[in-house]
């Protein structure tokens, strides 16, 4: 043993062991995965800098203030916080490795998905039947292309969602449909993060101009 | 030797990662009802203040909105996301305290370049705008 400690050539297995030790699979997923959202963070707030530039250039044609109801974006919006309150229920339940309660709060989570979704088509089919297409002027397109890009993501939330509720109904609560649910996890959140400055930047500040 | 404890190590370091990341990856129920409830009075005052014209006076208001925003999304990132500075090392930190340069650069700059370019190069904008 002490001869074994004394040569370098056995010590050098020992200290590479200590060192290097080893990674959990998935480990530095969710690092890689911030980093995807703060890519995404970075998206976003080209689309507000287009908006802020081009956003009170109406054309002639109708302003935030008469095309826009808070009302209706305020119900909006507490969609996606009920739907953010509902996926940590979610996470809670999965770290108790309870399966049907998981699911039946994943299932929830979309369902208010689907209602922001829903009340966001309803909102631009009703401008667009107006004649607020994105073609009417600058502030219009900036509008449809920064919400309409937030809504995608939403869409494919949902689709993620329901991807990996599958996957929890198939294979239970295994590890790595853990960190699956953890990824999402963040891009959902992220996703609300982006309506505040949404909601505050185009609808509150819009009405206000 | 090296073989033998190999798998210990791994395995003893495997249990302790996971401990904690479920420390900081998940939060508590009560944390979470905390940022539910922050962030339904953060987000009903702006719109009380702007569809009951509160304060009356537009600019106020746009500033208060938009501090309210700010605080919103800070309390989003803690009790949602779970931002804190030893996630990861600070490596998650790190990448946002980057982004937020970034965005500040992105936004700010493009705001005060185009807001120039027009009041310079189009003095017709006020005929545009309503």
């Amino acid at each position: 043993m002490s001869v074994a400690v004394a040569t370098p050539q056995a010590a050098e297995p020992v200290f590479h062991v200590v060192d290097e030790h080893a990674h959990p699979e998935g480990a530095s997923t969710m690092l890689g995965f911030w980093i995807y959202l703060m890519s995404d963070c970075l998206i976003f707030a080209i689309l507000f800098a287009t908006y802020g530039v081009l956003g009170g250039n109406y054309a002639a044609g109708p302003a935030p203030k008469d095309l826009f109801d808070l009302k209706l974006v305020a119900l909006n919006t507490a969609m996606l916080l009920m739907s953010s309150i509902t996926y940590g229920f979610a996470m809670l339940t999965m770290e108790k490795r309870q399966v049907g309660a998981t699911q039946m709060w994943l299932a929830i989570t979309g369902l208010f998905g689907l209602a922001f979704l829903g009340i966001e088509l309803y909102e631009f089919h009703h401008m667009i039947h107006e004649g607020a297409t994105p073609q009417r002027s600058a502030f219009l397109s900036s509008f449809f292309t920064l919400v309409g890009t937030h809504g995608l993501h939403v869409t494919f939330g949902i689709i993620w969602l329901v991807t990996l509720m599958t996957q929890v109904a198939r294979s239970g609560l295994i590890e790595a449909n853990r960190r699956r649910l953890m990824c999402l996890s963040m891009f959902w959140h992220f996703l609300d993060v982006v309506w505040i400055g949404v909601f505050t930047f185009v609808y509150l500040l819009g009405t206000l101009r | 030797m090296s073989i033998n404890s190999a798998p210990v190590d791994a395995h003893g370091h495997d249990h302790g990662q996971e401990a904690h990341e479920a420390a900081h990856a998940h939060g508590t129920l009560k944390s979470y009802l905390i940022g539910f409830g922050l962030s339904v009075v953060l987000t009903a005052i702006p719109f009380w203040l702007v569809m009951g014209d509160v304060l009356g006076n537009k600019q106020a208001t746009g500033l208060v909105i938009m501090a309210f925003a700010a605080v919103q999304i800070v309390v989003h990132m803690i009790y949602f996301l779970h931002m804190t500075t030893s996630a990861e090392q600070g490596w998650t930190m790190m990448a946002l305290i980057f982004t937020i340069v970034m965005v500040v650069i992105a936004l700010a700059g493009s705001l005060w370049v185009m807001h120039h370019l027009t009041t310079n190069m189009m003095p017709a904008h006020d005929m545009i705008r309503r």
